[in-house]
């Protein structure tokens, strides 16, 4: 590296807080330029497609829901589809909706847990939700009072919150009978009215002028908002099938990191996630999630990743509107689930986890033996974008304090929602000043 | 186990402590987990502010920028020990605590990573990695009490919120928590549930599990996989006979008994009395009989 004969200013955070697992993060500044930024990956891995090669295809679910406790439905969502792909099946519609509905409980608990816990207490210079709640102790009940109604949608279809027990390959171990179903109808309607007051909160935050230049990728479902299943497809055209985005995947290994670093084509970084998601199904929104992102200023697309937030709280209110929706004409499936024979082959399956893009990949013997696993979680695929926004939000804020500098560096990484736990390793953040 | 007579990091920190600067500290450590136990902390929504209230949470890396640094009262640990800089980071850990608890499968047990035991060393960083050499790991995923001395271990994947809230007000309070030991099985029988394994056929670890999740599985038509660990005690030869009757084949159970307790003593035995792999020795021994939980 070439600089002046200052010594370079560095910011560094090691333990990256209110992220899921553990990472750090470091800028180098050398004479007001940014010249290096690394997202740090360093919780330890877990080597989950190794131990997969041996067990049968239907642990496959109840295994990798492991990887991350914040998103188990993912996991399973993911596992279930890449399985049931290798083995030519197709699921009974009444099934799908069962899936959603749970899939829209962990989306409500996530995006409640990160807007409130995680992320807001940036905007209002707070260390955490419980100084937040000495300001405003109102707000943090309310996001806490949604993120319950979210696990409860969890507990009631998958038995559990944290690592549902009832979803298997085909569907469910038993269909919630409907009595329990209905008692989510008015929960869900006050997270409802709760997410969009959230919204109307969220949008009167002071939001840094950043704009990110990206190229969104996500999946599309026939119109609708994309959730447990669809078509990747990219902001600059992409429209392919599951296999063919794994094929056009390609991860790399670099030192920093034990999570792989994930290009399309091999070249060409991308974002996941809630902006990648809103751009790419914003026709899809319920008719009440429009009119809140409306109201809260955004347009068809959003590049301020400061204001992710207000995106998630609009994915928020979709989320409870189409819970809400599924509870109101629910039909119990009968069966449970489809019945599923092991055949060898190669299957892919991909779902919108809370915080982007995961997709699993498997190949089973006629026994239904794993034979080899590739699971790409979202941030495997968005930390070069997010190290791209640190190098752009460091740029423009140089003239913050070390400590105000880094702790926007740190506001930069989360507006991501960066799940490191899932990304198999750790991220550390550092600022380095000259 | 100290006894439920030792005197509390703060005696009458049970009652609610109306001065701040007076409360107990916590502390929230992660090793190689998938956040899900300290999670539960979180997923108590209606005990979170007034747990906040009471405790002075001094550091817990997935909540909060601040940190305090220790002693703590009360440490809880989630995850293994994967890597040496974790195995000495525990040990820090342990001496910055007056009490140091564990949480779930992976801290107690080794977790679903602690399959990596029974793999050839290096194996399975080849399998994921392009290059291992990057990656600095052990071979082995390694419960807390095998590296420093724990004073409780609370089970289960994940582990339940409502134990987690006992636990912490007993240990605050100086008593030892009151959590139950027995199986799913006697749950089920409890609950009226009718035994899948007599009935139906269907293969379950109810039998031989530490109950802890409310027998989740059988009320919704599957055997219990055993997220909860072994039971006090278990009879798992008895289980295995039952379960090869009714034709399942060895490497079945062995599958069965090794998942996110696979390290955990009885299912490792009865895993291996069905041919599975013995676990690798590589410096970290394997104790039949299993670590003291406690000094």
């Amino acid at each position: 590296m070439t600089h002046g004969s200052h010594p370079p200013r560095v910011i560094g955070v090691e333990g990256l807080s209110r992220v899921e697992g553990e990472g750090s993060l470091r800028v180098e500044v050398h004479d007001g330029t940014v010249i290096d930024v690394a997202l740090e990956i360093f919780e330890p891995p877990r080597y989950f497609e190794a131990l997969l090669v041996g067990r049968h295809f239907t642990e496959a679910p109840d295994i990798t829901a492991r990887i991350c406790g914040i998103c188990p439905v993912a996991y399973q969502m993911s596992a279930c589809a890449a399985m049931e792909d290798a083995c030519g099946v197709t699921v009974d519609e009444r099934v799908n909706r069962l899936r959603r509905l749970l899939y829209c409980g962990e989306w409500i608990q996530s995006h409640a847990l990160h807007i409130y816990l995680l992320h807001a207490p940036d905007f209002l210079g707070c260390a955490d939700a419980v100084e937040l709640a000495q300001l405003d102790r109102g707000a943090v009940e309310r996001g806490l009072q949604i993120k319950r109604t979210g696990n409860l949608v969890m507990e009631t279809v998958g038995g559990r919150a944290v690592h549902p027990v009832n979803v298997r390959v085909g569907g469910f171990y038993r269909a919630p009978d409907p009595a329990s179903v209905t008692a989510l109808i008015e929960p869900l309607r006050r997270a409802r009215d709760a997410a969009l007051a959230t919204v109307e909160w969220v949008a009167g935050f002071d939001f840094p002028d950043v704009t990110g230049d990206y190229r969104f990728v996500a999946l599309r479902d026939g119109g609708r908002y994309a959730i447990e299943g669809g078509r990747p497809a990219s902001s600059e055209g992409l429209d392919v099938s599951p296999v063919e985005f794994a094929d056009l995947v390609v991860e790399e290994h670099v030192a920093r990191s034990t999570a792989l670093h994930a290009r399309l084509g091999g070249h060409d970084p991308y974002l996941t996630g809630p902006l990648a998601r809103y751009a790419l199904n914003v026709g899809g929104l319920s008719p009440l999630a429009a009119e809140a992102a409306v109201r809260a200023g955004l347009g068809p697309v959003c590049t301020n990743p400061f204001r992710s937030i207000v995106v998630r709280a609009v994915e928020l209110v979709f989320a409870c509107e189409e819970a809400l929706s599924l509870a109101e004409s629910y039909e119990p499936p009968d069966p449970p689930a489809a019945a599923v024979t092991p055949r060898p082959g190669v299957g892919t399956g991909v779902t919108e986890a809370p915080r982007g893009l995961l997709f699993h990949q498997y190949e089973i013997d006629g026994s239904g033996t794993i034979r080899w696993a590739r699971i790409v979680p979202p941030t495997s695929q968005n930390q070069l974008t997010i190290e791209a926004d640190l190098r752009r939000v460091a740029q423009g804020a140089l003239e913050l304090g070390d400590d105000e500098l880094q702790w926007r560096c740190e506001q930069s990484v989360r507006n991501h929602d960066p799940c490191i736990s899932c990304a198999a390793h750790f991220l550390d953040v550092t600022v380095v000043p000259s | 186990m100290t006894g439920p007579t030792e005197s509390a990091p703060h005696d009458g920190a049970s009652s609610a402590p109306a001065d701040p600067d007076r409360r107990p500290t916590l502390a929230v450590w992660k090793f190689a987990s998938c956040d899900g136990c300290q999670l539960s902390l979180l997923d108590c929504e209606d005990e979170l502010l007034s747990l906040a209230d009471a405790v002075n949470i001094a550091h817990f890396t997935e909540m909060s920028r601040a940190t305090v640094s220790g002693p703590y009262d009360v440490s809880l640990v989630e995850g293994s020990i994967t890597t040496p800089a974790d195995a000495r980071r525990i040990k820090q850990i342990r001496e910055s605590s007056r009490r140091l608890v564990t949480i779930g499968a992976c801290a107690t047990a080794g977790g679903i990573q602690g399959l990596r035991n029974f793999a050839a060393s290096g194996e399975y960083a080849r399998t994921v990695y392009a290059h291992p050499e990057y990656i600095t790991s052990l071979d082995t995923s390694t419960a807390i009490a095998e590296h420093v001395d724990v004073d409780f271990e609370l089970h289960g994947c994940p582990i339940d919120r409502l134990q987690l809230l006992e636990v912490i007000t007993a240990t605050l309070a100086g008593r030892r928590p009151v959590i139950a030991g027995h199986s799913v099985c006697q749950e089920c029988k409890g609950r009226g549930t009718v035994c899948l394994l007599v009935s139906q056929g269907i293969a379950c670890l109810g039998p031989v599990t530490r109950t802890g999740c409310g027998a989740l599985c059988p009320t919704v038509g599957r055997g219990c996989f055993g997220c909860f660990g072994p039971a006090e005690t278990t009879n798992t030869p008895s289980l295995a006979a039952q379960l090869r009757r009714q034709g399942m084949a060895p490497v079945e159970m062995s599958r069965l008994f090794r998942t996110f307790n696979a390290s955990a003593p009885a299912f490792l035995e009865e895993s291996v009395a069905q041919g599975g792999s013995l676990p690798v020795a590589r410096g970290v021994a394997v104790h039949p009989d299993g670590p003291e939980e406690d000094s």
